[in-house]
């Protein structure tokens, strides 16, 4: 991985998300780049969480939500009607903030999502476990106990078995919605270390309430607020030297 | 003492005897049928078939009808409750009409008296499906357009329906959303979730929806009346074709039917007991089943 | 990092293909055909109940049709007028009791060698079968199985208001107060206690309340009341009362607890004592849900059969009286379908009576549902 490419992977153009009568976004314009994290940052409420979650169509599960506008994955409009949001949403990997592990093993957990693509081959299931595990930097921890419950697991291991869960389907997008916010400072300095050692295979998108954690992970962040995309730039830039006066007061702590 | 206190004691009183005059019947008729049957309940009574006239012997065949016909009827009814179960909870949202409707047919059927089952089954299963298959078989003679246990467990089984799709609805709500969208976002297809991650989680609301409607079922009386419950058989029923004994209709006969009711009165009492040994062990176990349910958290 | 998870062009717009997921397709389909069941039952319920009772309804309510029909003018002639004739059976119905005495015994028309019986009479009066007029249904003679049937369905309304009359008056009130008790008068240890104990009562089949109003309820009542018979309205109402209390209490349980905790600690922070917050307060606040448990309790004790088949005496008398024996609509139908030639004109008029049943229960349950709940839910969410 010598050679910094920047391209873009995820591009939103004029995108509105209504909720019944309410927007909750207006007309997001943006290029989110390859193998990068991008940080959404905002108060709560501002549209960040919706926007993460019309990347991978999540929100075609509120009965009343309605989209306008485009969104391209590799130039791709997901929301055009031939598209797959099954498919879409195996090359688009998420993460809840609520770790959500299945009430099953942990291998179970792990070959949920390459079972479902038709992979039935105990050997091949294995090896795809085992890297997904070592991926989420999980596997030493759980080698012994693949086949006991995943309930047993800590919460910060639950929310890197989410993590190994979604990276054992092969997406090239992880979207991950607030994924520390449960979590207790170790295991999310290790869910931290785990990101920036992902960005090298897939490019993360994270909504986070931490600014401080935006500023470790993130190389671009975008701050919303209202449902507008208010100011989007480099991490170090929107942290030390924002040209919006919202964004200011928001990563200072005048409000929020 | 003022009148405001009197009314106040009063009030409280009327309540109070409301409860005690209900307790009253409950002892009083779990303790009468407890005392004067337990004497009477032996193991030839529960092994043998009757005799003479159904006037000595055992009960064990309508034992034995009893049981078939509410198992026959679990596995017409559970499915079929359990899918319009999972129609309601996964695939409508709560304000369309679709859903509003069938909850509405729910609740009336729920209220439909069970003799009018009973008419629906003979009108229905045996008049019209009955006669329809053995048309189509070219059956000389009438093997389904008769009273039989299959017909009786179908009628029980449309009984039942609300108890099953209740109990089952309950405990898919008892599924949290965030296991359905982690599922999802995986890329598992609706049904697909559904199939591997909501249903194995709502297995004992199933159980549970089907240990209630056995319960309610086994002490019915009316919908079977015409669809398959005989007094006595020569035999065994040998298939769903065939008619079957009955604990309840068993009793029904011997109280009031009859021709030396006196005579009887210890097999009756006995029968009464088994009866609600039966409904009372399976209530009892699926209250079990749901309270466990409601107290198991899913983080 | 042995893993090589870069995409390909053709993994990267894998999901641009609509995956074909004929399977997935099928069993939703199938989901949604089999979840509008219920409703498909409620429409076979009543077809096919009609169904078999609608030879009798198109021979009662198309007389002057049949009596232009030529073949048979003269004969349905004459047998239009045979009700007529006989209607003012009043004078026999009431002293005709005694060949239906003894109610114990259980009712005759079912004790006769029926077979044969019925179906002589299915011969004589097979025309007659087809053209049961009006004022034969209206009559206030229920006596099916005869060589001049009669069909007159007056007795068994009034047996079937009376015993649902006694079942509500009974079965509310204690149903409702015991309701009230638990939720605002019980130690909460008793409280544990009482739900599960109307649970038991629930989970009596109802063929043992009936078998328990045979045996002790009915001897009991006619030594305290001194009735005529052992076994009559009153007993039954009493059973009935049995079947209603879980149905009414747990209704209104539900509706009292439905009420905001904050309006009984509203009630009482006012200076208000415990039983005006219960009864004042919170049982009016609760009010749709509590009349809507006493309909659904009509609607039980209406319907029920094996308690009113074993209890009520089972004699189709015309009295005012509830010492006397009555028989209901379930039960006629619990009693005589077993016994009836399929087809007849007893066969269908049975289906009438299960039509009748069918149609009072579903309004019932419909004025709960779509007014009662409704308001219940406006009222305490202050819409």
């Amino acid at each position: 991985m010598s050679k910094k490419i920047t391209e873009t992977k995820i591009e939103a153009k004029d995108l509105c998300v209504y909720y019944g009568a309410k927007q909750a976004l207006h007309r997001i314009s943006i290029d989110l780049f390859e193998r990068e994290v991008t940080a959404f940052i905002g108060p709560s409420g501002c549209g960040k969480s919706t926007f993460l979650r019309s990347i991978n169509r999540m929100n075609d599960l509120v009965p009343t939500a309605r989209v306008t506008g485009n969104l391209y994955i590799d130039g791709v409009d997901i929301y055009h009607s031939s598209v797959d949001v099954v498919e879409l949403r195996k090359r688009v990997g998420m993460v809840f903030q609520k770790s959500t592990p299945f009430p099953k093993s942990i291998y179970d957990n792990v070959a949920f999502g390459p079972r479902l693509n038709g992979i039935t081959d105990r050997t091949e299931l294995d090896k795809i476990v085992e890297e997904s595990l070592i991926n989420a930097a999980l596997f030493d921890e759980v080698k012994d106990r693949l086949d006991s419950s995943a309930m047993g697991l800590s919460g910060g291991q639950q929310q890197r078995l989410c993590i190994a869960r979604a990276v054992a389907v092969n997406p090239s997008i992880l979207l991950m919605d607030e994924p520390c916010s449960a979590l207790d400072p170790i295991s999310t300095a290790k869910v931290e270390e785990l990101i920036l050692e992902l960005k090298k295979q897939y490019t993360i998108v994270i909504v986070t309430h931490n600014m401080q954690q935006a500023a470790r992970v993130s190389e671009y962040t975008a701050f919303f607020y209202m449902g507008h995309l208010v100011e989007y730039d480099k991490t170090r830039k929107i942290f030390t030297n924002p040209s919006k006066k919202e964004t200011e007061d928001y990563v200072t702590g005048r409000f929020g | 003492m003022s009148t405001k206190r009197l009314i106040g004691i009063f009030a409280v009183g009327a309540a109070t005897v409301a409860v005690i005059a209900i307790a009253g019947l409950v002892f009083s008729t779990m303790g009468t049928f407890l005392v004067k049957g337990l004497p009477n309940i032996t193991w030839q009574l529960l092994s043998e078939a009757p005799r003479n006239n159904n006037t000595e012997g055992g009960i064990f065949p309508a034992i034995y009808g009893t049981t078939l016909l509410v198992l026959v009827m679990s596995i017409l009814g559970v499915p079929i409750g359990t899918i319009t179960a999972i129609y309601l909870n996964e695939y409508t949202r709560a304000g369309a009409v679709m859903p509003r409707v069938i909850r509405f047919a729910v609740n009336t059927l729920a209220g439909v008296p069970s003799i009018v089952f009973g008419l629906f089954g003979l009108g229905f299963f045996v008049q019209f499906l009955g006669v329809g298959l053995d048309k189509t078989f070219g059956n000389t003679e009438a093997i389904w357009a008769k009273p039989a246990l299959i017909w009786a467990s179908a009628t029980l089984a449309a009984l039942t329906l609300p108890v099953v799709i209740v109990s089952v609805e309950e405990a898919l709500k008892n599924v949290p959303q965030e296991m359905r969208e982690g599922s999802l976002a995986l890329g598992a297809t609706r049904w697909q979730t559904i199939w591997k991650i909501v249903l194995p989680n709502s297995t004992t609301g199933i159980l549970t929806g089907s240990i209630l409607a056995i319960g309610r079922s086994a002490g019915e009386v009316a919908p079977i009346l015409f669809t398959g419950v005989v007094y006595s058989l020569p035999q065994l029923p040998d298939g769903v074709s065939s008619q079957f004994m009955h604990l309840g209709y068993h009793l029904f006969v011997l109280s009031t039917q009859s021709p030396d009711v006196d005579k009887t009165l210890p097999l009756q009492y006995a029968t009464t007991l088994v009866l609600l040994m039966l409904t009372f062990t399976l209530n009892f176990a699926a209250t079990f089943i749901r309270s466990r349910i409601r107290s198991k958290q899913f983080r | 990092m042995e893993q090589v998870t870069t995409p390909s062009p053709e993994q990267k717009h894998s999901f641009v293909r609509k995956t074909n997921n004929i399977g997935e397709r099928i069993i939703e389909r199938c989901v949604k055909i089999i979840g509008g069941v219920a409703v498909v039952l409620i429409f076979l319920i009543l077809l096919f109940v009609l169904r078999e009772a609608l030879p009798l309804l198109m021979g009662a309510f198309s007389q002057s049709q049949t009596a232009q029909s030529t073949a048979q003018s003269s004969l349905s002639d004459t047998l239009n007028l045979k009700p007529e004739v006989y209607n003012p059976d009043v004078i026999l119905s009431e002293h005709q009791a005694p060949e239906e005495f003894a109610p114990e015994v259980y009712n005759p028309d079912v004790s006769v060698p029926t077979t044969i019986h019925a179906e002589k009479i299915n011969n004589e009066t097979e025309a007659e079968g087809d053209h049961i007029t009006l004022a034969n249904i209206l009559g206030t003679v229920w006596q099916p199985v005869s060589t001049m049937p009669k069909f007159g369905i007056m007795p068994l309304i009034i047996g079937t208001a009376k015993t649902t009359f006694v079942a509500i008056f009974i079965g509310a009130p204690l149903g409702i107060l015991a309701a009230l008790y638990a939720a605002f008068f019980a130690p909460r240890r008793l409280r544990e206690i009482i739900k599960p104990m109307v649970e038991i009562l629930a989970g009596f089949p109802s063929v043992v309340i009936g078998f328990f109003c045979l045996l002790y309820v009915g001897s009991a009542l006619q030594n305290l009341f001194g009735f005529d018979f052992r076994l009559n309205a009153f007993v039954g109402g009493i059973g009935l009362a049995i079947a209603v209390i879980p149905i009414v209490f747990t209704i209104t349980e539900d509706a009292l607890s439905a009420v905001p905790k904050s309006l009984l600690e509203a009630s009482l922070a006012m200076g208000a004592t415990q039983w005006e917050s219960a009864y004042k307060v919170m049982l009016p606040a609760a009010f749709p849900g509590v009349f809507a448990a006493v309909l659904l309790g009509i609607g039980r004790a209406f319907g029920e059969t094996m308690i009113a088949l074993m209890a009520t005496g089972n004699a189709a008398m015309v009295s005012a009286s509830i010492g006397d024996p009555v028989r209901t609509f379930s039960a006629t139908i619990g009693a005589e379908m077993g016994e009836v030639i399929w087809g007849s004109a007893h066969y269908s008029i049975l289906f009438f009576l299960g039509v009748l049943l069918f149609i009072v229960s579903f309004t019932l349950n419909a004025v709960t549902e779509l007014f009662i709940k409704e308001r219940l839910a406006k009222k305490l969410q202050g819409g």
